[in-house]
């Protein structure tokens, strides 16, 4: 609830200097410096809903660590980038956030990941029932091929038995309205997903994660594959949605992970080439002042 | 094969755009400089190509030409008549297409909850090691003579089929559709097995990560997905049932009898294909019957034709929904 409050507060300010002129540039810098006054004063938060704790995660693929030993905390309402190299293991760390992960042949995975404090890799728990906790948007876009638009949003909620159709209806028109996509798509509703624009198919995909309402979204390259006006789209649509959301998202893009994201944290594969976290802070930080000497070469694209 | 190759153009239209350059190159090549070495390999490969459409295009004449005289000689209502006493004249073809169409019916009733079961079972539960063993296993089935079929049907189902199901006889239409189910198993299942996977990983993980579980993405998101290679492999497996005939000759008792009533599927049938080749040796050359059994062909044919065309028809119309992008 909190949180709600200073994410509005962050707006406001963001609307201010939009309204007496201020460049663009400006009201995201005053928005940032607003997100960090915030959470340094909120040691922890990561217990509250939606917040994330990894500690010593590592994983791999049979005999073959691709991540080793990650510690971070996401915050709640926020987005936290993740970037790297080719190979550093981001998608493999990102699969482990929602036990994706262990559906690969082979796949394991060790240490603790938790969610609003739970260890979502404790005994007993059903991996199926964090997934509808914790979303994911894939790179390439994958509407349901054989399911129309609206069955797509819905089959979710169909999963959860939201068997009244009213309800049913309510709930997949706010997920595409949310989605920002509801427009574009409100008279072809019962037309397949396959037959939409890549970019239109990506926010459809976000619209199909939303209408489950999870706690955590998860974005894995989201905008790779899309044009720079529909990735634009999915940034703004990014940014609405860490109002209500935790979102983390992998990404290549420099200026993407500068723009949208609150906090970064840069992988980077060792000699043995598994994945290990370099540095993890204010996005601001690691983009003007890394501490370390790898992420500032990764940053300034003198490798990688 | 065909269904994994069918699925994976759905997928990515743009493979055929990547195929284009190729196709140039070869023009180059072909220009003036005269390669005779790639000259003659194109022309042979091209009477080579020809020639295997002009055979079958001869068969079918040949068909149409032994055939045809079949629907003059012999009156309409005679010929789809319910009686089939070629010594009396009576050439009444309906009972044999009925019998193929049940025996065929029935054979694939069975062997698709099966064939698509086994599928999913190979593709998406067996671990590693039970489908390296289980993929070469089904597809020698598939190379199992059908006499020899045939020969186990009479000495072992049918029995088992007269005493289970206290017949009269184990030659029965059900005896048949038994063996066809099991002849057709293997294409079904491993050209259901091509199609399921086909389908991209990341239409499994998409139903995963929207919290369904393990069963609910195979059900409803990947064997839907597979739809169109799944539809190829029962009308495949359609195709080798209606046209099968030693082992259904052996064991389904070839009477002549029209399976109308409620107990046919478990009293004898016989079928086109039993027909023909049980009478064809006996015929003179030229006669009314000769020509009638080449009429059987034919209606056979346009029978498997249609079973094809469907089949086509399902993925075409696919196709075209599903291929805007
Ligand atoms: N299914 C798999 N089986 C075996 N190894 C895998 C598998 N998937 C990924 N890997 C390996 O794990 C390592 C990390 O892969 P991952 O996909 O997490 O990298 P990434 O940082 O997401 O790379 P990219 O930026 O290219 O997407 C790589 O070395 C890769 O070869
Ligand atoms: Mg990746």
């Amino acid at each position: 609830m909190n949180n709600l409050i200073t994410r509005e507060d962050t707006n406001l300010v963001a609307k201010l200097a939009r309204t007496i002129g201020a460049s663009p540039k400006l009201a995201t810098e005053a928005s940032l410096a607003q997100a960090q006054a915030e959470t340094n004063v909120r040691v922890g938060a990561a217990v509250s809903a939606g917040g994330m704790t990894i500690e010593n995660l590592t994983a791999g693929f049979a005999d073959f660590t691709a991540v080793s030993n990650i510690s971070l905390e996401i915050i709640p309402n926020k987005i936290t980038a993740i970037i790297g190299p080719s190979g550093s293991g981001k998608s493999t760390f990102l699969r482990c956030l929602d036990r994706l992960h262990e559906e690969v042949r082979g796949a394991w995975a060790g240490g603790r990941v938790l969610l609003c404090g739970e260890d979502i890799y404790a005994a007993g728990v059903d991996p199926v029932q964090i997934r509808r906790r914790v979303g994911m948007v894939f790179q390439k876009p994958n509407p349901f091929p054989t399911m129309s638009i609206y069955d797509n949003v819905a089959a979710g909620l169909r999963l959860n038995h939201f068997r009244r159709v009213p309800q049913l209806d309510e709930k997949v028109e706010q997920a595409l309205r949310q989605a920002a996509l509801w427009d574009e798509v409100k008279d072809k509703l019962q037309q397949s997903g396959a037959a939409l624009s890549g970019g239109q198919q990506q926010r459809l995909c976000i619209a199909r994660c939303l209408a489950v309402e999870p706690e955590v979204i998860l974005m894995d390259e989201p905008a790779s594959a899309l044009d720079p006006i529909a990735t634009l789209k999915i940034e703004e649509l990014m940014r609405e949605l860490a109002r209500e959301y935790t979102i983390v998202i992998v990404t290549h893009n420099m200026q993407q992970a500068g723009r949208v994201s609150d906090f970064t944290a840069f992988l980077m594969m060792d000699e043995d080439r598994a994945g290990r976290l370099v540095e993890y802070g204010h996005t601001k930080q690691i983009f003007t002042n890394p501490k370390d000497k790898r992420t500032e070469d990764y940053i300034t694209g003198r490798f990688g | 094969m065909c269904g994994a190759r069918m699925n994976d153009q759905e997928q990515q239209p743009r493979r055929e755009a990547r195929v284009e350059p190729v196709s140039t190159a070869r023009g180059l090549g072909q220009g003036r400089d005269h390669h005779w070495g790639e000259f003659l390999v194109e022309n042979a490969i091209r009477v080579l190509g020809f020639s295997a459409i002009g055979f079958v295009v001869l068969i079918f004449l040949f068909l149409l030409q032994e055939g045809l005289p079949t629907f003059f000689r012999v009156e309409l209502p005679i010929l789809f008549g319910q009686r089939w006493y070629p010594t009396f004249d009576l050439y009444g073809t309906m009972p044999l297409i009925l019998g193929s169409v049940l025996v065929t019916i029935v054979a694939i009733a069975i062997a698709l909850p099966l064939g698509v079961a086994t599928a999913v079972f190979v593709r998406e539960v067996a671990p590693n090691w039970a489908r390296e063993i289980l993929k070469p296993m089904i597809e020698t089935l598939a190379g199992i003579p059908s006499v020899v079929l045939g020969f186990f049907g009479m000495t072992i189902v049918a029995p088992l089929v007269r005493d289970v199901l206290g017949a009269p006889t184990g030659l029965t239409a059900f005896t048949g559709a038994l063996l066809l189910a099991y002849m057709s198993l293997p294409t079904i299942i491993s050209v259901a097995e091509d199609a399921l996977d086909a389908v991209p990983k990341s239409y499994r993980d998409a139903g995963l990560a929207m919290g369904a579980t393990r069963w609910q993405t195979i059900w409803r998101v990947v064997v839907p997905a597979a739809r169109s290679g799944i539809i190829t492999a029962i009308m495949l497996g359609m195709g080798r049932a209606i046209g099968e005939t030693m082992a259904v000759m052996m064991v389904t008792g070839n009477a002549a009898r029209m399976p109308v009533t409620a107990d046919s599927l478990f009293r004898p049938v016989r079928t086109m294909t039993a027909t023909i080749a049980a009478e064809m040796g006996e015929v003179a050359r030229g006669s009314t019957h000769y020509h009638v059994l080449f009429g059987v062909g034919i209606i056979l044919f346009v029978l498997t034709f249609m079973i094809n065309l469907a089949a086509a028809s399902v993925i075409f119309q696919k196709r075209r929904r599903g291929g805007l992008r």
